[in-house]
Formats: C-alpha cells, structure tokens, sequence
C-alpha cells in the first residue's frame, strides 16, 4: 500500500495507542491542532485527551512530566515540535532520562520515547532547521533513531515504545510528504543499519532526510558506471558498526553523508569508528559531505547551498574514484 | 493562602511524638558524622548537610503514605532516612561502596530507592518538580489515589523547571505536593538577592494553587501543615503548595566558606533549632524526660556507628562493572 511518512508515522502512533493502554502523545499542539506536522490528526477524537494531550509550550516541563510518568507506569510518547525546541528539555533528556537508570544503580529504567522533527529545506531559517541528532547521539543511556523510508516510520515506534530505556526519535522534516510502498511486514529492530542500494565500488553512509538524496546520487553514479553501495544507519545510537565494516571491506571506499555540521558530527564518528576498525581496508582516504558550517540561512538558495545536495553527494565520490 | 493550624500543645500521642523526635536525631547525628567522615575523606564528591532543616523532613514525610511518590534534591539525606531507606544503605552509598542504595553510583547526592518510591537524590536545581508532575500524570490517569511529594529549595523556584511543572500540574490538577524548603540561601544568594517577589506562596498564586507556609523550624507545625495539604491532594483537589521556613546551620556543601551571611544570623537561628525546641516543649509537656531523649539518642549513635562499620566493610564495585546499568539488561540491543 502506498502512503506518505506523515501517514506512515500516524498509523504507527495510532497502532500504538491501540495496541496498549499505558500509552500516551504528549505535546504541543498534537491534539485539537492535530499536530504540527499533522501526524497525530485524527487522534484527539478517536483516543481522548487524556491520550492525546495538549501541552503548554513548557519543553523542558513535558519531557520532564514524560520522564516520570514513565516511571510511574505509563508509555508516553512525547512530541517536541522540532530538534531546536528540544534543547529547552535537554537538562531532562541528559541529566535524568538518560542517567537515571546508572546513577541509581540500576533500580530505575525510563520507558519514553521522545518523538521530534529535525533538519532543513523548507526555508525555516536558523531556529527551527538545524539537524542536532549528533548532540542526543553522543548521550549514554539512551537510544536514537533516523527513520529515513515509510517501513521505518511506521516500524520503529513499536520496538521504541517496548524498550524500557529512553529512546529519542527523529523524524526529517522533508520526509513527511514522502510516498512509498509500506511493506505488508514493516516489523524491525532498532538495532541494526540498513543496505538501502546494493553497490560494490563505494559506500555511501547516511541516515534520516540525507537518504533519498543519497540514493538519488546513487542512481546518478550507476548511469556513470559508478555503483555504489548506500547505508542507511537507522539507529545513531548505538552505532551498528558491523554492518558498516561490512561494506566498507567490499567496497573499500567511504563517503559519509550528514546534514549536521562536519565539527563534531555523526559522520565524524562514523569515520573515526571505520578509520579505527577498518583502516587497512581501505583504498582511498575517507569523505565526507554535510552541512556548511553556518546557522541555517533563509533564503532559498542560500539554504540549498549550505545543505549535502545531489550534486555535491555525486561530485564527491568522482573526486574520491578520480573519476 | 490558607493559614496554617494554630499552635498549642504538641496534638500527639507520646509515641509518635517521640519518633518524631527519634527521627530528626538519626538525622542530625547521622550528618553529624557524615561531617566528620569527610574530614577523614571517607566521603568524597560534594556533601550538602541538612542540619537545622530536619523539622521538614520529619514533619512532611511522616505525613505521607508508603504508596507516594517522594522526589527530592541533592540535599537529601534526611528525606531518604525518613522515608525508610536504611542509614546502612545511605552511608555505604556515600562511601561509594557497592552496598549503597544507588551501588555507589550516585553519591550524597543521588540517593534512590525504588522500594520505598524515592526518586532522588535530584542535584540539577529544579530537576525534580517536572518529574513529579509526570509521576502524579501517572497516578491519576491510573486512577491511583497516590500523593507526589516534590521537595525542592526555594533556590528552585527562580528556575524555569519551577513555573512549567507548576502551570502543569494546576494546569492538569494533578496530585502533588510541592514542598519548598525555604532556607533563605540559593548556595550563598540570599532569597531577596535572587527573586523579585519574596512572598512564595504568591507565586503559587499566580497558578491558582493553594498554599500554606508553616514554621519550618517546629516539626509540629510542619506536620500539621503537610496533613492539610496531603488530604487536599488525595481527595482530587489537585495540587497543593507548601512553604517550610527553615534554616541551614551549616555551609551550604564542605566547599563554602559562608562569606555571604554572619555568624550572629546563624547563631539566632540556632537558638530555634528543631531538635532542641521540640525536645524542650515536649519535656514542658510531660511527653520526655531527659533520660528518654539520651536514650533516644544514643539509639541514633548506635544507628550511625553501625552504618559507618556496614559501609567501611561493604565492597568496591568491581570496575568490570562499570558499563553496567547503562541501558536495562536484556533490552533490544
């Protein structure tokens, strides 16, 4: 069946929220608005506001009141309208969801996933564009996860929600209008990377709103003669490093592609995990194309310039091929 | 606001008198030692030592039920030792040692206990009040007559965490009892130094949350105070504020050398101490004689000599533990 991701993301929440009582969408604006991104539309009337609660623009209140009242027994789902929102809940997402359950000695795991919209392309300029999944990423204790195609989006949330530790989903901006064939078994793990292209002259190493981009690249290289391998990472956090080392030994050649700034971003770690692993099997000097390094500008063009592009993604494995 | 209960004689029967008073002495000499001990680099990392402050603790917690939700702060290890956590578990834990209530993970200031429902040990200032929003969201959407006690210093309340978990939890009517420990000192920062409106309870106003301030000093009205207020949360009447006044008699943590405040301020704070007061009134009373609080008291030091030796024999964690407790065993990956 085709659907969009936004559909995708709404049968998954609504699948959730039938599926077991103790669950709950927690947010601004997911109920009588019907959610920013229109992902929770529909669901005020089908489930209640006791399940679909509005909430006061209070981030660091919410994600706060999310994290205990997952230790009071419940499954909230909380909604942060986008990834820059978030760092107004930070303290509650670093300093108690993802320390908690250390700090107390094991006594206490915390049940929540922290849904949010992240990255750029819809000209929303520096305060609501920026792609900051690297900063959650580096956090132990809890999980993160990119889903990039309609089987993830609609997949992901059950394994979440079943995992008894924080998990902190992204969700790209661009990728709500996305339509694709939702697979009749969407079921999957939120452990392992995704082989999204089958390739063996490079691998291309992605997540989130950066994968159509980087199978459009792909697509462009194959009528070059160029096949390239393209891996989706799905879960930043914990890094599935096989499946990458895998690859790279095939291919022998890596190009990482991330919307985030290149200073200390995911696909800095990406890279250092393979040049610490993999190093000596590879046959060229590894790469990267992300942001440029400037708050995300308004301006159509300025914007576009700034993001990883097709071309940019293309030009980048020539120069690595010499080709 | 609602005035607090009138003062009289003490409204309690001798035994519950006297484990109160039993309670603010495990207390102090509990801290007492933890003081010393610190000297002796038994206990390391920051210690924050509730001395003066015990009345609150005592008089709040024994007004609550084995079912609630306790969540405090850094300064917490009255309300942890009240609430049941043993003094063997506290103190191991502030030796570090693998026997401590959080396994040496947490320290002074994180203690936890999931059997007694003590959430911390919360040592970012404010941290805990949207905690205690979300477990009381818990209670009443489980349909749980369960009370949240949110203890905090008034410190917290210049914190955003404050005014968001207020607005939601009088927003939602939800069943906590904020409970501020109003000791006049945010670290060094006097209370008029750091807030615009020093009346407290006004602030609870402004959410349209009731509030009582009770003498923070006098463990009667404390509990007094927290019996009213707990019975207005219970009964579905939402969220209820209430102010302790008290006093810290000691630094703020072992590093504070107290250039912020003079001695005869302390010194006429002392002179109000809960211990003493209390054991006074109850012996003008005829509930207490003084060889009953010695008694009483050497029980406390025979308590602490005991934590201090389960501590000392208690074991290291073993470093191959370390990565232990990141992530809940036997999760999806």
């Amino acid at each position: 069946m085709k659907m969009s991701y936004r559909e995708a993301i709404r049968q998954a929440l609504r699948g959730a929220l039938a599926a077991d009582p103790r669950v709950f969408l927690m947010g601004e604006d997911v109920g009588k608005y019907g959610g920013t991104y229109a992902c929770s539309k529909g669901l005020l009337d089908e489930f209640g506001p006791e399940r679909i609660r509005d909430t006061p623009l209070s981030e660091l209140g919410f994600v706060g009141a999310g994290i205990g009242a997952a230790l009071g027994g419940l499954r909230p789902i909380v909604e942060v309208m986008t990834v820059n929102f978030s760092l107004l809940a930070l303290d509650q997402i670093v300093n108690t969801a993802a320390a908690l359950r250390h700090m107390s000695g094991g006594q206490f795991s915390v049940p929540l996933v922290v849904r949010m919209a992240t990255g750029a392309g819809r000209q929303l300029a520096a305060q609501h564009s920026h792609s900051l999944e690297n900063w959650y990423a580096h956090i132990p204790g809890i999980k993160v996860l990119a889903p990039a195609t309609i089987a993830d989006a609609r997949g992901m949330l059950a394994p979440a929600l079943a995992d008894p530790d924080p998990v902190v989903i992204f969700e790209h901006a661009q990728l709500y209008n996305l339509e694709d064939e939702l697979p009749g078994d969407f079921q999957c793990d939120i452990a392992s990377a995704a082989v999204r292209r089958e390739g063996k002259a490079v691998t291309l190493i992605t997540y989130g709103g950066s994968l159509p981009k980087t199978l459009a690249a792909a697509e462009e290289l194959a009528g070059s003669g160029i096949d390239a391998e393209v891996v989706d990472l799905r879960v930043l956090r914990p890094l599935d490093t096989a499946t990458l080392f895998v690859s790279v030994k095939k291919t022998r050649r890596a190009v990482v592609i991330d919307e985030g700034w290149k200073s200390g971003s995911l696909a800095a770690e990406v890279m250092a995990r393979i040049a610490e692993e993999s190093f000596f099997e590879l046959d060229a000097p590894l790469k990267r194309v992300c942001s440029a390094e400037v708050p995300i500008p308004y301006a159509k063009h300025m914007e576009e310039a700034a993001l990883p592009q097709v071309p940019k993604i293309v030009a980048a494995v020539r120069e690595l091929l010499g080709k | 606001m609602i005035a607090p209960p009138p003062s009289g004689p003490v409204p309690w029967e001798q035994d519950f008198a006297r484990q109160l008073l039993f309670d603010m002495l495990r207390i102090r000499r509990m801290e007492e030692k933890c003081a010393e001990l610190y000297g002796e680099q038994k206990i390391r990392g920051f210690l924050h030592l509730y001395i003066g402050e015990e009345a609150c603790a005592v008089g709040a917690l024994h007004a609550l039920e084995p079912d609630d939700n306790i969540v405090a702060t850094y300064r917490e290890h009255g309300h942890a030792l009240v609430r049941g956590v043993s003094m063997n578990a506290i103190m191991a834990e502030m030796f570090g040692k693998r026997d401590g209530c959080s396994r040496g993970r947490g320290g002074s200031m994180h203690l936890f206990d999931a059997a007694t429902r003590f959430y911390g040990g919360n040592a970012i200032v404010g941290g805990g009040l949207p905690l205690a929003a979300g477990f009381a969201l818990a209670d009443k959407l489980q349909n749980m007559q369960h009370v949240t006690a949110c203890f905090f210093g008034e410190g917290a309340m210049a914190e955003g965490a404050f005014h968001e978990a207020m607005n939601l939890a009088a927003l939602w009517q939800l069943p906590v009892l904020f409970c501020c420990e109003n000791n006049l000192y945010a670290m060094g920062t006097a209370l008029a130094r750091s807030e615009a409106q020093t009346d407290l309870c006004a602030k609870a106003a402004a959410y349209g949350m009731p509030s009582m301030a009770a003498d923070g000093m006098d463990v009667v009205a404390v509990h007094e105070a927290t019996k009213l207020a707990v019975r207005h949360v219970r009964d579905g009447l939402g969220p209820f504020f209430l102010e302790c006044r008290t006093y810290r008699f000691r630094a703020h943590s072992m590093f504070d050398p107290e250039l912020y405040r003079d001695k005869t301020e302390v010194e006429q704070w002392k002179q109000r101490g809960p211990l003493h007061t209390f054991s006074a009134r109850l012996k003008a009373e005829g509930k207490l004689t003084e060889e009953t609080f010695l008694a009483l008291d050497a029980k406390a030091n025979t308590e602490v000599q005991a934590a201090v030796a389960f501590a000392e024999a208690s074991p290291w964690e073993p470093i191959e533990d370390l990565l232990k407790d990141v992530h809940t065993p036997g999760a999806t990956s």
